[in-house]
């Protein structure tokens, strides 16, 4: 039975339900199924499948959102109960994304960000505009582990290289992966400025992220 | 007859615009400029200053469409109006403000610098087909806070037709004034006869910038014409719907309108735009879809209903080569333009979305131009009778090559296009070289840009506008610019 809940809940993310999934969700949770496992095998496996089918050309952008915004409302419930149960809440990682200062572009990275957040990481957007001090300050308050940059002019890309130094200047950059994006940003250029990791699309950013943890080796928070 | 295009019916024109002033009562429209909320509120909109939003009744709007002039002329350097704003005139100038040139040899993007904006400021200039300049990109060798004025610098020395441009700061425009008035001889040459268009872009949705309202304030007081240029994105920026981004382009375009006329009533103004369809697998921004061409067209439209001059970008390409993607693209918009009246279509030479500029690309979009304003002067019966008289003067026999008629009429009738559109037999494209369009184009443009003959700019001027631009460079670092390329006379 539960099994059956968890197939409607995966099914509603990939249909684009939101309200079904918080109901599937709610119906799971009083059948007495535990949190993660809605979380880890309902929720999670739809977000995988709408990425999919978003590389395969199935799938686009508004299908990617209302998918996330399934998974932020179904999250939303079972957040209380992770807690009461002292189990992480958001185990996949904490990121700390932004818009370089001088660029007010946030199509991108707002996608990016919506889409880290469905795939379980705790996402701290920062905005447009934002200056290197606060991408610092903000991993030292929140212990990041990831800082995602995006600049789509040809003139603010070059921030990019900066905020890295301003981290290394801060005795932060061993402690973070960094990636960037954006339309002017390549393989290259991420390379160029020691940038960990390029990628070219929000479900391509989160493959991205999943492998830089991984590969950071570091505990999820 | 002109063959035309409409693409709203008449009723849903009018309730865009009745929507269109309904938003700026609510949500209104943010304008960070105090200038031009000044401008607002003493004409008695009502505005919350906390979030610098204004909220302006229609009748204040329609007051600025009573005053705002239905056509205005621009003109060549040398005083003549060339360029006609209003009804359904076509005219076509290259896109403005890319960053990269694509490489005639390797047939990739570079950035680029002063050498390319000559060269393609010189094509242009010889290019029958283009009407107007424009500042179509921005050089990399120098530094960037220069970057608008060192355009209209370069573009001066070497153009007679008139130029649309624009500022990316509120200082620069002032340079950027000076220097017209320079090229022009003063004020009063620049006020009758405008030899120059400054675009200025609201912010999707419903947002003044600073910069961008000050520009079209200074504009408006100086005789500068401004040409506005919303670009909603449909399901990004905007509302997905076709119809529903012609009303936010409308309620954009008629709070930039009200500004521009509070700041002086009559003052010319362009209805203009480069709104486009959200690519939702991409994120990126289509030129070439056809949906964008719907919502130019319309918001058009809505201009001409409004009794407004026009402006729209089209004629632009996404692909990155100039290839069968290009070709397509670029027609497309080049004739929706041309049968929807349009008065300036912005976009020849464009590509990448609008980040690169091809020289090649340019002299293949004027063929398309030439084919374009050919095709909306339609077909005239031009003899009364049309063909009685010569056909049964020759009865039977097909003989029309030698007929005086014929001489007479040809090359009227028939767009007469360049050596870039092929039309030989498969055996003389052969002897050719086989060439591909994209190599004969750039054969034209070496031919072209080998016949652009110098223009006649004093001495004394150009030194003035060298002063003009160099005293704003050492402002930004740069102790002199770099060296005009040698053909300009008296450098």
């Amino acid at each position: 039975m539960s099994k059956d809940l968890l197939e409607k809940i995966t099914t509603s993310i990939v249909d684009g339900e939101p309200d079904l999934t918080v109901e599937m969700t709610g119906q799971a949770l009083a059948a007495g199924v535990e949190p993660m496992t809605i979380l880890d095998e309902g929720l999670l496996p739809g977000m995988q499948i709408v990425g999919q089918k978003f590389s395969d050309g199935e799938y686009f952008l508004p299908n990617l959102i209302v998918a996330a915004m399934g998974m932020k409302r179904a999250m939303a419930r079972l957040e209380p109960e992770l807690r009461s149960r002292h189990q992480a809440v958001r185990a996949a990682g904490t990121v700390v994304i932004g818009t370089v200062q001088g660029d007010i572009h946030e199509i991108g990275k707002t996608l990016v960000a919506t889409m880290l957040s469905a795939n379980g990481f705790e996402v701290h957007d920062l905005g447009v505009d934002v200056p290197a001090e606060r991408f610092v300050a903000t991993v030292q308050q929140t212990g990041a582990t990831l800082v995602g940059l995006s600049a789509l002019l040809t003139t603010t890309m070059t921030v990019q290289r900066s905020i890295i130094e301003a981290l290394r200047a801060a005795g932060l950059r061993d402690r973070v992966k960094v990636m960037v994006g954006g339309a002017p940003v390549s393989r290259q250029w991420a390379d160029e400025i020691g940038a960990d990791g390029y990628a070219e699309d929000a479900v391509g950013a989160v493959h991205l992220a999943t492998r830089l943890i991984r590969r950071a080796a570091l505990p999820p928070v | 007859m002109r063959p035309g295009l409409k693409v709203l019916a008449d009723d849903l024109v009018e309730r865009i615009v009745g929507e269109g002033f309904q938003l700026l009562m609510d949500p209104g429209v943010r304008v960070h400029n105090d200038d031009a909320l000044r401008l607002l509120a003493d004409a008695g909109v009502t505005i919350d200053r906390a979030n610098r939003i204004a909220r302006i009744p229609e009748k204040i709007v329609r007051q600025a469409l009573e005053t705002a002039p239905h056509e205005f002329h621009l003109h060549t350097f040398d005083g003549r109006p060339v360029v006609h704003y209003g009804g359904d005139s076509v005219q076509f100038d290259p896109g403005s403000a890319a960053i990269t040139i694509l490489d005639s040899d390797t047939q990739r993007q570079r950035p680029a610098v002063t050498a390319d904006f000559v060269n393609l400021v010189k094509l242009v200039e010889t290019l029958p087909q283009i009407d107007a300049q424009s500042t179509a990109v921005i050089c990399g060798d120098v530094p960037p806070d220069i970057g608008d004025l060192y355009r209209l610098y370069l573009a001066l020395n070497y153009i007679r037709k008139p130029i649309v441009t624009g500022a990316f700061r509120k200082d620069t425009w002032w340079t950027m004034r000076e220097m017209l008035l320079a090229a022009v001889g003063g004020q009063q040459a620049l006020s009758a006869r405008p030899v120059a268009v400054f675009d200025c872009c609201p912010s999707p949705p419903l947002l003044w910038s600073d910069l961008t309202c000050q520009n079209m304030i200074d504009c408006a007081r100086h005789d500068i014409p401004v040409q506005l240029v919303s670009m909603p994105l449909a399901g990004a920026t905007s509302p997905v719907t076709l119809a529903a981004v012609v009303v936010q382009h409308a309620a954009e375009s008629l709070s930039g309108v009200t500004i521009h006329q509070l700041a002086k009533a009559g003052a010319p103004i362009v209805w203009g735009g480069s709104p486009a369809a959200f690519d939702m697998r991409e994120g990126t921004t289509p030129m070439g879809d056809v949906g964008t061409w719907l919502i130019d067209c319309g918001y058009c439209q809505v201009g001409k209903a409004l009794g407004l001059p026009t402006n729209t970008y089209l004629g632009m390409s996404d692909a990155k080569i100039v290839d069968a993607q290009c070709g397509l693209e670029l027609a497309g918009g080049t004739i929706l333009a041309a049968l929807a009246g349009v008065n300036m279509v912005s976009g020849a030479g464009m590509m990448d979305f609008e980040s690169c500029q091809s020289l090649e690309k340019l002299v293949i979009d004027a063929e398309a131009i030439g084919m374009a304003k050919r095709l909306i002067l339609g077909i005239e019966a031009r003899e009364e009778p049309i063909a009685l008289t010569l056909v049964r003067k020759l009865g039977h026999r097909a003989d029309y090559l030698a007929e005086t008629h014929t001489l007479k009429w040809f090359s009227k009738e028939l767009y007469l296009p360049s050596a870039v559109i092929d039309r030989g037999s498969l055996d003389a494209w052969e002897k050719k070289g086989a060439k591909s369009a994209f190599d004969r184009a750039r054969d034209r443009v070496q031919q072209l840009i080998a016949s652009y003959k110098p223009v006649a700019v004093s001495a004394e001027v150009r030194r003035e506008l060298r002063g003009i631009a160099t005293a704003a460079a050492r402002k930004f670092g740069m102790n002199e610019l770099p060296p005009l390329p040698d053909q300009a006379v008296g450098m």
